[in-house]
């Protein structure tokens, strides 16, 4: 019997070993993005715009790299939002000023603003409110310091990348906002 | 793409290496409302031939769970048995009878073809001594439990006249880690929740798993590229293809009863959500919905006669309905109070399930297509996510406790609920898979 042990562990390593093979995930992109961009659709696909985007992690959040501002104004990346709003606070229009400036100026820097809610309310339809605060900052931008929108991308992850865990109305604020990413 | 096309052979790695097929995240079911007046059922021990290969499997034990977890079923214990009986001709039904019990499964596995046992059960009234069923099934020793839950699902149809849903599956996300550093899995698991497998794991959110309707393949919104994309993903394969990662949203996809096409909302760089219908042999693109609202959470009617979604273009968001065609007028389904959304139709497409605001919190509700009004189903602060058993018996659901998601069934009359315990992490986004034939 002993003499088997070794045998049965190798079989089953190997077993599952095929198993996991067989199971593989398909890394081949390309067909996703042949599918992507073809058909009767007048969408660009994503991956341009997404490449020019460097995340200094593996999460978000922590993004600010160097490609943005330093000093304070890369430290006051987020605007925050009020319940159910997609309204920019008269106080974050000096502040959404100042990087208008800083992305008018440095017309070789891409600029990802992240568009975020609190847990309230179904997923995807949060998704839909944090691209229009995403987009409210995009505009507010171009109005200030007339920053290109092509420099300008947004993305909504709704509530699923909260800032801070939490039912409170203090954790909800922190959440609802969005984050000005920077990158080359 | 360079980045993601590295990404993903890692993320296929890591999978492999770390996740042990019987994954975690396992859930456990516990009935936190029953009805009044459950119907008694025993369910004997089967007798196993030694040599069959399921014998050291407990057919009975799993049964029993099963539609004690119904809500529909009281069990004898086993012990209070007055006998073993393995047929129905050796079954005294006033012994039982005397115990309170109306109904009684008895069964027996010899084995078959290797690795396989031939399972033969037995339903007896033994109020009228009426034999109700008598089928047999050849059960693989490596699939037993799902075996026993297919007799479940024969009992419950006998006694209720509904196809039980025991021999079904659950898709759900989990997630743990503090944020903002939060791991996200993409789990398929029995709807007992045994056997959790995890399908996909990811650093960046997976959302919005929906079922083919061959229970083959779940179509998911996953952000690992940095921005939204739709995947499909066969589950036996694990082949997984990109079908949508145009710029801006890609999400909220749904199948199409055929299984041809992917409803899903897409927003253009404009940021303006609508609903889309992808083909997926031709990957060609029609517009549903035009509005500068918010046009998503799309879900086809069983018939493929008509999409219903969430709409905003009315001031808050509530539920519509389009036919499936370019052109269409959609037509406004819900209308008490300021928050219904994310819909989801019965399967015999009489009754939508959906999410309101009620009281200060947002519970499920459940309103009958031909009239009658809404009524909420859950209690909770946070429900969300209602997804219909393929019985349309029972509906699964997310809700929050103690600050973590967790999983809750209730009934469609709203007598029977259940909670479901995660061992780890948050749990939430169900969706009940169809029968598996």
């Amino acid at each position: 019997m002993k003499k088997l042990l070794p045998l049965a562990v190798a079989v089953i390593a190997v077993a599952l070993t095929a198993g996991c093979a067989s199971k593989r995930v398909k890394t081949d992109g390309a067909e996703g993005d042949t599918l992507a961009s073809s058909g009767a659709t007048t969408m660009a696909d994503d991956s341009a715009d997404a490449s020019g985007i460097e995340s200094a992690g593996s999460v978000g959040g922590d993004a600010a790299g160097s490609a943005g501002p330093g000093g304070e104004l890369g430290n006051r990346r987020v605007i925050y939002f009020a319940f159910d709003s997609d309204s920019i606070r008269a106080e974050d229009q000096t502040l959404i000023a100042q990087h208008a400036q800083w992305i008018a100026t440095h017309p070789g820097v891409r600029v990802r603003l992240e568009g975020h809610t609190d847990e309230r309310g179904t997923r995807e339809y949060n998704i839909g409110l944090g691209e229009r605060r995403a987009q409210a900052v995009r505009r507010a931008l171009a109005l200030h310091g007339g920053a290109a929108l092509q420099q300008v991308s947004t993305v909504s992850f709704g509530e699923e990348r909260p800032a801070v865990a939490g039912e409170s109305e203090d954790a909800f604020g922190l959440n609802r906002r969005v984050e000005i990413v920077y990158g080359n | 793409m360079t980045k993601s096309k590295l990404w993903l052979p890692a993320l296929v790695a890591m999978l492999c290496v770390l996740l042990p097929p019987a994954a975690s995240a396992q859930l456990r079911i516990d009935i936190t409302s029953g009805v009044t007046d459950p119907i008694p059922v025993a369910v004997v021990r089967f007798a196993q031939d030694a040599a069959a290969p399921t014998a050291a499997f407990d057919f009975a034990e799993v049964i029993q769970q099963d539609l004690e977890r119904s809500g529909r079923f009281r069990l004898l214990p086993r012990e209070r048995m007055p006998a073993a009986p393995s047929r129905s001709d050796a079954v005294v039904a006033a012994d039982w009878r005397n115990l309170g019990t109306d109904y009684v499964l008895v069964g027996r596995a010899a084995p078959a073809a290797a690795g396989q046992s031939l399972v033969e059960f037995e339903l007896l009234n033994v109020l009228t001594g009426q034999r109700l069923l008598s089928e047999r099934l050849t059960v693989p020793v490596a699939t037993a439990r799902n075996g026993a839950h297919r007799i479940s699902d024969r009992v419950h149809e006998k006694i209720l006249g509904v196809r039980g849903a025991f021999a079904t599956r659950i898709a759900y996300v989990s997630v743990d880690g503090q944020p903002p550093q939060q791991r996200y899995r993409l789990i398929v698991a029995d709807a007992d929740g045994e056997g959790a497998r995890v399908i996909l794991e990811s650093q960046q959110p997976l959302m919005s798993p929906a079922w083919s309707p061959d229970g083959q393949w779940l179509a998911y919104v996953s952000f690992e590229s940095r921005s939204s994309a739709v995947y499909v993903q066969q589950l036996r394969t694990g082949e997984r293809r990109r079908v949508s990662a145009r710029r801006g949203i890609n999400g909220a996809p749904a199948w199409s009863p055929d299984g041809t096409r992917l409803a899903l909302t897409l927003s253009g760089s404009g940021g303006n959500l609508d609903v889309y219908v992808l083909d997926l042999a031709s990957q060609s693109l029609s517009r549903l919905t035009d509005d500068p609202g918010i046009d998503t959470e799309a879900v086809w009617a069983p018939d493929g006669a008509a999409i219903y979604f969430t709409s905003d273009r009315s001031g808050g968001p509530q539920v519509y309905r389009v036919a499936p065609t370019a052109g269409a007028r959609p037509q406004r389904v819900t209308f008490g109070g300021g928050y219904n959304a994310r819909p989801r139709l019965s399967p015999d497409g009489t009754q939508l399930a959906y999410v309101t605001l009620d009281g200060g919190g947002y519970k499920v509700a459940i309103q009958g297509l031909a009239g009658g009004g809404s009524r909420v189903l859950t209690k909770g602060r946070f429900d969300e996510s209602p997804s219909f058993a393929p019985n349309g018996a029972t509906l699964i659901y997310a809700g929050r406790e103690r600050g973590q998601g967790t999983l809750a069934t209730v009934s469609a009359d709203g007598l029977i609920t259940q909670r479901l315990k995660s061992d780890q992490g948050e749990v939430r986004e169900p969706a009940w898979g169809p029968f598996l034939q």
